[in-house]
């Protein structure tokens, strides 16, 4: 087992001007599941098949603990890509579909049971070694399948979205099964997905990344919590968050009828860049149903109730037309989402008063992107 | 027929819109599949006569569907062996309003082997080494066009007679990618996956007591990765030698050709005093022989087949005393008095056990056989009667062996197929 470190990688396609990964430095600690996610396009697939040696390192380095592994090619770098292959063979018994990969190595016959049984101890798979694989559930199949990566022990585990082609109910399973494993193996993991969802609940780290650069590394919480600009706080979190740009004026952020206090450090932090606005950021759930008249409160028109049992989100537009324009969510331009007391939800077509609890707005440049303090 | 069934495809064929997408693939009635297939896939997959043919339908995922289509389209353009795409069709659901998955279709391919059918039986001697070669120059062509396979496996590939050996075919390009150009790395994975799966395939072909000739699988799977190698060499290497060797440009020019490859660009660079020269194919093109074949003579077969009727069209020429002719002249009259006689003379019933070529190829060979045999030259037509007689009739029919492979059985699978075998 060993740490994985990406150190000022770039992988910068034939013909292309833009790097599709530009100088990516990210370490992974020995034994972490660590999560890529981003939008289509923004490098995540590239990284990891830099580390499985599929892509060329235009410059910078990989390591493989303390190996450089560069220039050393996929079958030696020690890695195992899960999923690639899940064939299982029929005249072959559960241990051999398991332990195969190990003959071809030429591992020595006991070694490859011990090896073959340990892995079936933990995929709970000890009852069917000697079977074939007919006799075995779906579930059971796609474990013998893992076990053919486990018996490997590799040094690090790669995924490229393994769970793309499963539908959405074996796809949780799924997600479930491999993140328990993963911690029970203890072996690096790193996770390729355009999921932020699948993101947020199996990494123990997640990296952001969009046009070929890092945004943030983090856990889930951190990622959540401080997002280290608009971009990741635009992607992390379903339903996602609110933004908006606004005006500053007298110590306050300004859209419309909605003045939101602004503190000193926020104000100082603002740079002659950002040309007299900030750009704010509100969960759906920051937001507190008031009464007019509430300092801060500002009136949104409700378009739609979504109600889901435990929760219910309000998607609505700011009452005034001209702000409404500035502000946006997950549920597109000019929309903004608030989560509400499932038991007492508005109507469609009502107006609601909202106002963002204290200190849990968050700020940006506009000029940047970047987080302000608070 | 729900009204949401949206069908994507070069050239749909009416006849498309009879099949009974509202039913899962898995229970279409027997009566309108071309055989039941036997086996265990990740997806549920069935043959189907349509329009006086058979096309083969898979049920899966919908984008899945359709950049497997987008692939094998773009394979089609790039000229590399692979089965056609026919379409997708999406938006599937059942009588009671169930969504189904979405199908892509491609057309059987004819007279196609699956590996397993090969072992089971027709076995013959160097079976495996033939199909391993086959397979490095189906791999080196898909290289060359910077196509990443993912899981190249012999369940994954066909197989067609090429005049003794066999040419390969990519069925399932699910796992795959088209890259401008390969990396290295890129290349060596795909190798290795080869060359695991393979060393799998047989493993489970001996663990099912299937398998014959074979001693060492592993070895196997090594020369896979052997003649991929040299190949590979051969056809993108650069090659250095004096000034005064220049023979060497056509030598290198004749070797690619032997080898079935066209040079379409052949860099040369000189040092500065020009005392040697570098040479590097930039462009090459498989098909030497069947491109040669097909412009002189109109005949679409394989490359092997391709050359093997080329050297009996040689040996005609030279025969009827014809060197000094056109070589357009010489092929028509060599198609008209020798090939479509020959072909025309095996019985209808009979020709549907081998491709044309594949037959005539059988014929030269039986030629070959009777007159040693017989210690003198034996004249076609005696030949033609008795490979008819003897030695096609107890040939199994070809045209179109539906089994589904049956070498692998999927991990994931939602429900499972129990007719394996």
């Amino acid at each position: 087992m060993a740490s994985v470190t990406y150190d000022h990688a770039t992988r910068l396609y034939p013909g292309s001007e833009t790097p599709a990964v530009d100088s990516l430095n990210l370490e992974i600690a020995d034994g972490e599941f660590l999560v890529l996610v981003g939008p289509s396009g923004c490098g995540k697939s590239t990284s990891l098949r830099m580390l499985a040696g599929l892509e060329d390192v235009n410059s910078g380095r990989i390591l493989i603990g303390d190996r450089d592994v560069t220039d050393v090619q996929p079958k030696d770098r020690d890695i195992a890509m899960v999923f690639q292959n899940y064939a299982l063979y029929p005249h072959m018994t559960v241990a051999d579909n398991m332990g195969f990969a190990l003959k071809i190595a030429g591992t020595p016959k006991a070694e490859i049971r011990q090896r073959v049984e340990e892995a079936a101890k933990i995929l709970d798979l000890t009852q069917y070694l000697d079977r074939k694989p007919k006799a075995l559930s779906g579930g059971q199949r796609q474990r013998v399948a893992m076990g053919r990566a486990i018996v490997r022990q590799p040094q690090v585990f790669l995924m490229d979205e393994p769970l793309s082609n499963l539908d959405a109910k074996l796809r949780v399973q799924t997600r479930t099964q491999i993140a328990s494993l993963q911690r029970r193996l203890g072996v690096t993991t790193v996770y390729v997905t355009h999921d932020q969802t699948e993101a947020l609940t199996m990494g123990d780290r997640i990296a952001v990344l969009k046009d070929g650069l890092l945004q943030q590394v983090g856990t889930p919480r951190e990622m959540y919590d401080t997002p280290a600009n608009v971009f990741v706080a635009g992607f992390i979190g379903s339903p996602a968050m609110n933004i908006g740009s606004f005006k500053v004026a007298d110590g306050k952020a300004n859209l419309g009828e909605t003045h939101i206090p602004l503190s000193r450090t926020t104000l100082d932090a603002l740079t002659e860049d950002d040309k007299g606005e900030i750009t704010l950021g509100f969960r759906p759930e920051s937001l507190d149903v008031t009464s007019e008249g509430t300092e801060g409160a500002f009136p949104v028109n409700v378009n739609l109730v979504e109600e889901l049992g435990s929760d219910a989100f309000v998607y609505g537009q700011l009452a005034s037309a001209e702000a409404a324009e500035h502000i946006t969510s997950g549920a597109g331009e000019s929309q903004i989402i608030v989560r509400v007391d499932p038991r007492n939800t508005p109507m469609k077509g009502d107006r609601v008063w909202v106002k963002i609890r204290e200190g849990e707005q968050h700020h940006f440049s506009p000029a940047t992107g970047n987080r302000l303090p608070n | 027929m729900p009204a949401a069934l949206q069908i994507t495809a070069a050239a749909p064929d009416p006849a498309l819109l009879d099949l009974p997408w509202h039913i899962p693939l898995a229970e279409w009635p027997e009566d309108i599949l071309a055989a039941l297939p036997r086996g265990i896939s990740r997806h549920v997959v069935r043959f189907v006569r349509m329009s006086g043919r058979v096309i083969a339908i898979k049920e899966i995922g919908e984008s899945v569907a359709h950049r497997e289509y987008g692939l094998l389209r773009s394979l089609q353009r790039l000229d590399v062996p692979a089965v056609e795409p026919v379409g997708v069709i999406t938006g599937r659901t059942s009588r009671d309003g169930e969504p189904l998955d979405s199908v892509l279709i491609t057309k059987h391919l004819r007279f196609s082997l699956p590996y397993r059918a090969l072992f089971s039986r027709y076995l013959a001697p160097d079976m495996v080494t033939r199909l391993i070669d086959a397979l490095a120059v189906l791999l080196v062509r898909l290289h060359l066009t910077g196509f990443y396979w993912g899981d190249v496996s012999l369940s994954n590939t066909l197989f067609r007679r090429d005049a003794g050996a066999f040419s390969a075919y990519l069925v399932d390009a699910e796992t795959g990618d088209l890259h401008p150009e390969l990396t290295r790395g890129q290349r060596e994975y795909d190798l290795e996956i080869a060359r695991v799966n393979i060393i799998g395939e047989l493993m489970d072909l001996e663990a099912g007591g299937l398998l014959q000739d074979v001693e060492d699988t592993v070895e196997i799977g090594g020369m896979l990765v052997q003649r991929y190698t040299e190949l590979w060499k051969e056809l993108t290497e650069a090659e250095e030698f004096s000034a005064d060797e220049r023979w060497r440009v056509s030598a290198r020019i004749q070797r690619l050709n032997q080898l079935g490859f066209d040079v379409g660009e052949l860099q040369m660079t000189t040092d500065v005093d020009g005392t040697t020269v570098q040479i590097q194919p930039k462009v090459v093109d498989a098909g030497h022989h069947h491109r040669r074949l097909m412009r002189l003579t109109g005949l679409d077969v394989q490359e092997n087949q391709a050359r093997r009727l080329l050297n009996d069209m040689d040996t005609y020429r030279v025969a009827t005393d014809r060197l000094g002719e056109d070589e357009e002249i010489v092929a028509h009259d060599w198609l008209t008095e020798v090939f479509e006689p020959t072909i025309a003379s095996i019985p209808p019933n009979l020709r549907r056990k081998l491709e044309p070529a594949e037959a005539f190829h059988e014929i030269l060979e039986h030629r070959w056989y009777l007159a040693e045999k017989a210690g003198h030259d034996i004249p076609t037509s005696e030949a033609v009667a008795a490979y008819v007689n003897n030695v096609l009739p107890n040939r199994p029919d070809e045209e179109a062996i539906l089994e589904l492979d049956t070498a692998t059985l999927r991990a994931i699978s939602g429900d499972l197929d129990d007719d394996e075998e």
